[in-house]
């Protein structure tokens, strides 16, 4: 490349360097610039949609639950227990002081007031996010009487905290509220 | 070899078309195609000024509200609109519980299926619910109208033309064309495809009285009811043109700044 | 291979030099389109296509493989999921527009790359299996364009997969069978969508493979140039990077530009309206096109109108369809000219410039309903189309008399090439 730089010297000078290259790390800045932009929609095309956002509250009727039954729901796409504790449920909950557990809370705080029977929970294992037993009739409840996961063996008892096993949290209680004495809604 | 059978499957080709143009000129001669009442009466929408035309369009929110008053109060009894749902009418400027409101005392309501007792019935429609669908047993059959406007050339002004364009039949295309009566049952306008249309006029003057006072000529429906089901089928339009300017604008930049550079590079090479 | 003076990669860093001897991607990467590939110095912008075609891939291929993520191929679903993707999935309304938009970029930047080499002859010896490449891609492009289309199923989408498919139902004995075969049913439905949803998926990775065979083949011999002359001598290049990095930045800046004008202000101008219209099969749309860029095609089959002793019309459409895009295959060995440069041939030019306007004009009544006088205009066109390449270009390229060509590219660019004194006359060496 014998010719290069031959053609205008003036163009070497030290200003006219120094402007250049301004140019070219602006050009190239500017590609680069351009390019994070472009992903920020690639990424965020990902994350839940508008329709998928727009479902994430349900409403459900509880008159018919008697004292002792729960049902499953749905909230988000995964399953929900909602719980009619039995007064002697709400005693046995009473009954263990929340600092022997390893996720110390009492069932007053997991419940609304005034609402202390009515535990509604995710039905989702803390562990790895296996539906525990013991909402459905007639399945296990585990030893403390709450319920019990068949994946890897965690216990619940009667106000879903962590008993025994390898979950480190008491099942999640979900943002609800009750609209009505009978229709709560969860999210 | 190429240069041999290259030409001649050239020419095979080129006597063929020869032939079908041939063809196609003895006929064309003679039998020269007949002029249709299509060809000569169909008209092209006419130019409306719409809020979101052009580079900064916006929508007109009260416009949109007046629009969907129309829908709702006239268009939703035969036609569809099911790729919108509830919770987008947000975008019209309605709050969230005017939203929920508005779902809720929706005539049509949601359908439901006790997948257990396998029983079907009906809820309050939410939010989150689409429009529920609209069946239709008369005779036609009433499109759909969430993507009417992205669905037809110029599609707000063909609505907005549509609405506006129902007349008698021209005494001199009857009288040019004695076939293409409009059938019983069918409606002459000028703006649909093929002339006659099976929805009959649909809007007149007060139709609808809009709570902002606006006066409701069938004008002012159409051109409402347009601009809404403008909405329905690109509800991102204002994004699209504000994402638009911002990224031209920079490309412009980076696109002097690179010719700048290139100039650089090669200010030694000419 | 390369030429001898050549930019030898010397990676300076300690890690550049062990990844060098491991697994040498970077010198790779440098001697193809970095400072290792001498490139022509008289390269006009007409040589900017090839890295905006492979721009456009990649716009394509990022866009569709988030498309993927949202879309449903099934015949029940597809239409309302992507109407889903337009309105709830975040910025999908764009990246639906990028990729619908960006297929027609794709084939714009592709027609001017092709017809770039139409005019410099870029497909002869030594580089005909670039250009035999490069037609293969072309193909591979029009066949996942098509099955895309088909994917919003929508009443064009349908509709075109019924009209495509019913072409195969030309060929005789076994025409119906292989086009049942095709659709998977005796109507496009959900085993068509779901397959060319598949293969749609698929063969932008082949095309990508193959325009990797392409980019070999090419520096094999190197780039071509406006004069068609051959690289002499080391003044006759200029390293690929920062020349052509720097040229190709400011050309991507101006397509993209375009394209993004495009996309944000008028993304359904080059689409038809009757694909916002769910499929329907009992309900024909009243003119059925496809794309804009097959529309030369498209006039190319319908142009037959007439049985021709005893082939029928419509297999005649089909057959010249087909070969109006594999006549390209046998360019090099039509077209003999020992100069490539049409700046060079006065009357290769002259009918090159027919053929543009020609290929126009196809794509317009392509475009247009079968009517007269579209399809008189169109058999007029085709005519012309198939004696261009087939019989015009190999007459053509051994009567012309070409003009004088310049010693080298140096002299082409500085009007004087001190090589050449040196060549022309030994005695001053």
């Amino acid at each position: 490349m014998a010719d290069e730089a031959s053609i205008d010297p003036a163009h070497d000078t030290g200003e006219g360097v120094r402007r250049r290259d301004f140019i070219n790390i602006a050009a190239v800045s500017f590609a680069g610039v351009g390019g994070l932009a472009a992903l920020v929609p690639l990424i965020s095309q990902m994350s839940a949609s508008a329709d998928v956002l727009a479902e994430s509250s349900t409403e459900l009727d509880i008159s018919a639950i008697q004292p002792g039954q729960a049902i499953k729901a749905v909230f988000r796409k995964q399953p929900v227990f909602v719980r009619n504790l039995t007064p002697a449920e709400i005693a046995e909950a009473g009954k263990v002081d929340p600092g022997s557990l390893r996720d110390p809370q009492t069932l007053e705080e997991r419940t609304k007031e005034g609402k202390t029977n009515w535990l509604i929970t995710m039905g989702v294992c803390t562990h790895l996010g296996c539906v525990p037993l013991g909402a459905g009739e007639g399945e296990v409840k585990g030893e403390f009487g709450g319920y019990f996961c068949p994946c890897h063996g965690s216990s619940y008892d009667t106000a879903a905290r962590i008993r025994k096993g390898p979950a480190p949290k008491n099942l999640e209680v979900p943002p609800y509220e009750f609209t009505s004495d009978t229709v709560v809604k969860i999210g | 070899m190429v240069r041999l059978f290259g030409p001649l499957v050239g020419l095979f080709f080129a006597v063929a078309l020869l032939w079908s143009f041939g063809v196609g000129a003895l006929q064309a001669i003679r039998e020269p195609e007949p002029a249709t009442a299509v060809h000569e009466f169909h008209l092209h929408p006419k130019e409306v000024e719409f809020s979101f035309n052009g580079v900064f369009g916006k929508f007109d929110r009260a416009q949109l509200q007046r629009g969907f008053q129309v829908y709702k109060e006239v268009c939703a009894n035969c036609h569809s609109l099911k790729q919108v749902a509830f919770r987008n009418l947000t975008d019209l400027g309605y709050s969230e519980a005017e939203v929920k409101a508005i779902a809720k005392q929706w005539g049509t309501k949601a359908k439901t299926f006790d997948p257990k007792t396998g029983e079907t019935g009906e809820r309050d429609n939410t939010p989150a619910d689409h429009f529920p669908p609209v069946y239709y047993a008369g005779s036609g059959s009433p499109p759909d109208l969430s993507l009417i406007t992205k669905a037809r050339h110029e599609g707000p002004e063909y609505v907005a033309s549509l609405l506006q364009g129902y007349q008698d039949q021209p005494a001199e295309l009857i009288k040019k064309f004695p076939d293409a009566k409009t059938p019983d049952g069918l409606y002459y306008n000028p703006y649909f495809a093929n002339l006659n249309i099976s929805m009959p006029a649909p809007l007149m003057d007060g139709q609808v009285t809009y709570a902002d006072g606006t006066k409701a000529t069938v004008k002012q429906e159409a051109e409402d009811v347009a601009a809404f089901l403008t909405w329905t089928a690109e509800p991102k339009l204002e994004k699209r043109k504000q994402t638009g300017l911002a990224v031209l604008g920079f490309l412009l930049a980076a696109t002097i700044l690179a010719y700048l550079a290139k100039k650089n590079v090669w200010a030694n090479k000419h | 291979m390369s030429f001898p003076w050549a930019n030898e990669y010397k990676p300076s860093h300690p890690l550049m030099q062990w990844l060098d001897e491991k697994l040498p991607l970077p010198r790779f990467v440098y001697n193809a389109v970095g400072a290792g590939y001498p490139v022509p110095r008289n390269l006009n912008y007409m040589w900017n296509f090839g890295i905006l075609a492979g721009v456009c891939l990649m716009i394509q291929i990022v866009t569709g493989v988030v498309l993927a993520m949202h879309y449903a191929a099934n015949a029940g679903v597809a239409f309302d999921s992507v109407e889903h993707i337009m309105r709830d999935v975040n910025w999908g309304w764009m990246l639906r527009y990028a990729h619908a938009n960006g297929a027609s970029a794709f084939f714009v930047v592709v027609y001017i790359h092709i017809f770039r080499g139409f005019f410099y002859s870029s497909y002869k010896a030594p580089r005909e299996m670039i250009w035999l490449l490069g037609v293969t891609i072309f193909l591979l492009m029009m066949a996942t364009a098509f099955m895309g289309y088909v994917l919003p199923w929508g009443q064009m989408s349908f509709w075109g997969a019924k009209v495509i498919t019913g072409l195969f139902g030309a060929i005789p004995l076994v025409g119906e069978p292989l086009q049942q075969w095709l659709l998977g049913g005796f109507a496009p439905d959900n085993a068509a969508l779901n397959r060319f949803f598949s293969l749609h998926f698929l063969l932008p990775f082949v095309i990508l493979g193959v325009v990797i065979l392409h980019i070999w083949a090419l520096h094999i011999p190197g780039s071509s140039n406006p004069t068609g002359v051959e690289v002499k001598t080391e003044s006759d290049t200029v390293p690929f990077h920062p020349y052509y990095t720097a040229k190709d930045g400011f050309g991507l800046g101006v397509f993209l530009l375009g394209y993004c004008a495009v996309l944000f202000f008028a993304p359904n101008m080059l689409g038809h309206p009757d694909n916002y219209i769910a499929a329907n099969p009992l309900s024909t749309p009243a003119h059925i096109v496809p794309e804009w860029y097959f529309w030369p095609f498209y006039a190319i089959l319908r142009a037959f109108t007439a049985d021709f002793f005893i082939i029928p019309a419509k297999l005649m459409g089909v057959l010249a369809m087909f070969s109006a895009i594999l006549c390209w295959f046998f360019l090099p060995w039509l077209d003999t000219s020992p100069v490539r440069s049409g700046h060079y041939r006065p009357l290769f030019r002259k009918f090159f410039y027919v053929l543009l306007v020609d290929v126009l004009v196809l794509g317009y009544c392509g475009g247009a309903p079968a009517a007269e006088p579209y399809v008189m205009i169109s058999q007029i066109a085709a005519t012309y189309y198939f004696l261009h390449f087939l019989v015009i270009l190999p007459i053509v390229s051994s009567i012309e008399k070409p003009a004088p060509l310049p010693f080298s590219i140096t002299e082409a660019v500085l009007g004087k090439d001190e090589g050449a004194v040196l060549t022309s006359n030994p005695a001053a060496a």
